[in-house]
């Protein structure tokens, strides 16, 4: 039941009436968004707004108190095999005792739960494909902890990356990244969304106008959903403030001019 | 001791349980170590207690009891830590002395001369029976097999279990069955070092192992044969200086822990430049 949207493209993604509560927080009330296939959408919003929480309904993390998660046509728990997940790197225990490689090869689990499983030689190739892809094939064999921020993301992109997705999910790819590396990200999400859809939960908004398609604005339901420009009108809906973007030292194409009167927060 | 080991049945079980209940410890610790579950492994070894009570309550084996308490409570707390609102710190500060509770009222029950309990508290490596080693074998056997056919999916189930879930992998059925075997391992080191003190048995080994290892199978391998030398250094001890074999276990693992994380720190000072940190930070 791939849905047609009216420019003919198809949705990757089709949420409805989507409200997730967690004990009386609620997270997600009512909502509405439709993600077309190929797309390289941004789900921005504050803290607590819920961003983390859409992108764990789709990935059938979080268990909706009502309304309805399609991903290509499936739930999003038949759509496992065809999502690939990066998490937050505080998510992750550094002090592990696990390699760069071992890490990556556990996306070839996906799907598989037999005995005494061991990876083989196809999963060994698909891992150093992606390894090299993602420049950090000379880190194979360091232990996780031994890695840089950026190098850390790129390690949780080739995981969800083996997984050989058709929709690439990624929560704050950029927390915690220097300016350099985390364009140099955007670069590699901008080269692989030529084959995927890429769905990403930022506070970034350097990279809203330069590298994605569109985004959705979110605080508990989705209030804007269209194309990448930030208008400092919509920047306060979405922060109460504009704070965020001007600490971040964007680049000035990002902002519109803004009147410095109303500003005050 | 060597000589004691040719002519003493006692000495050779207490030999072969050092290593079984090494091998349970070995794999299990790390498990436990690196999944965090250390308080939640004390809890249910408290709740085996119980066990050991309704056993001689019934008149049946004690570590039966133990067995089917550890189980059961394995089972009942990876539940309440899945469903429960409740933090988990707290339901063990419940479970830790319900287990002791009801383990001394069964004993205040159980007909005749209350038995002693020290041996099931602080264990004694010099009085496991023939059964015990059984028990212990069968158990280990368990443990091994099961570890090993689901290693890979302990390996994800430890690091990252959301990133498991959304590869479709079935974590619910990996935390249940983690909590089984903690529970299974209890008993197997029960007879050895008690319940009291077998957090240290499981804890110190991969502790240690840890410092000079950044590979999950080695660190288990490594663990087991810590834990085989901390329990043959604390009987040699317990057999010389006439003291409880548990006791001596638990401060030579314990002093060994502070030595090797002492010797670590020179080994760095000495080699490492001055300023630069020696453990891995967790900032970027």
């Amino acid at each position: 039941m791939l849905s047609q949207n009216s420019d003919g493209s198809q949705s990757a993604i089709v949420i409805q009436n989507l409200t997730v509560q967690y004990g009386n927080i609620l997270a997600l009330q009512d909502v509405d968004l439709q993600i077309a296939s190929g797309d390289f959408v941004g789900i921005i919003g504050p803290n607590g707004s819920g961003k983390t929480s859409l992108l764990k309904s789709i990935l059938g993390l979080v268990k909706p108190k009502s309304g309805h998660v399609s991903v290509l046509g499936m739930s999003p728990q038949e759509a496992r095999s065809q999502m690939g997940y990066v998490p937050q790197t505080t998510n992750i225990d550094r002090e592990f005792p696990i390699t760069v490689r071992e890490a990556v090869l556990m996306g070839r689990l996906v799907g598989r739960t037999g005995l005494f499983h061991r990876y083989d030689q196809a999963d060994h190739t698909v891992v150093a494909h992606y390894l090299r892809r993602l420049e950090i094939n000379e880190l194979t064999d360091r232990q996780i902890g031994q890695l840089s921020g950026g190098q850390l993301k790129r390690v949780l992109i080739a995981r969800a990356l083996v997984v050989e997705p058709r929709i690439l999910l990624l929560d704050e790819p950029t927390a915690g990244v220097d300016a350099h590396s985390s364009s140099e990200i955007y670069e590699l999400l901008r080269d692989l969304n030529q084959s995927m859809t890429i769905v990403i939960v930022t506070h970034d908004t350097m990279a809203v106008s330069s590298y994605l398609k569109s985004i959705a604005c979110i605080n508990q339901n989705i209030f804007y959903h269209g194309g990448p420009n930030l208008s400092s009108d919509l920047i306060m809906k979405v922060y109460g403030c504009p704070v965020e973007l001007i600490a971040h030292g964007v680049p000035h194409r990002v902002l519109e001019q803004h009147d410095q009167g109303d500003l005050r927060c | 001791m060597l000589e004691a080991i040719m002519h003493y049945t006692f000495m050779q079980h207490a030999l072969l349980a050092a290593l079984f209940s090494s091998i349970a410890c070995g794999i299990m610790g790390t498990i436990i170590i690196e999944k965090r579950l250390v308080m939640m492994s004390g809890g249910i070894a408290h709740t085996a207690f119980g066990g050991i009570g309704l056993g001689y309550y019934l008149g049946i084996e004690p570590m039966t009891g133990a067995l089917g308490f550890s189980s059961l409570s394995s089972l009942g707390i990876a539940y309440l830590k899945r469903n429960s609102r409740t933090n988990t710190d707290v339901l063990m500060g419940m479970f830790w002395p319900l287990g002791m509770a009801l383990g001394i009222l069964f004993i205040s029950f159980a007909p005749g001369y209350p038995p002693d309990m020290t041996s099931y508290l602080f264990g004694d490596i010099l009085t496991v029976s023939g059964p015990d080693l059984i028990y212990m074998l069968v158990l280990d056997a368990i443990i091994v097999v099961t570890v090993a056919a689901f290693f890979d999916l302990i390996t994800v189930y430890l690091f990252d279990e959301e990133f498991g879930t959304a590869l479709g992998l079935n974590m619910t059925f990996m935390d249940y069955l983690t909590f089984l075997l903690i529970g299974l391992t209890v008993v197997v080191i029960i007879r050895v070092i008690g319940i009291i003190l077998i957090l240290a048995l499981l804890c110190v080994p991969p502790a240690v192992a840890r410092m000079h290892t950044n590979n999950l199978k080695k660190m288990m391998l490594m663990s087991i044969l810590l834990g085989v030398v901390f329990c043959l250094l604390g009987l040699w001890v317990s057999y010389r200086l006439q003291v409880a074999s548990g006791a001596a276990i638990v401060i030579i693992a314990v002093l060994a822990y502070f030595g090797s994380v002492g010797l670590e720190r020179m080994v760095a000072g000495k080699t490492r430049p001055a300023g630069v940190r020696q453990s891995t930070p967790g900032n970027l």
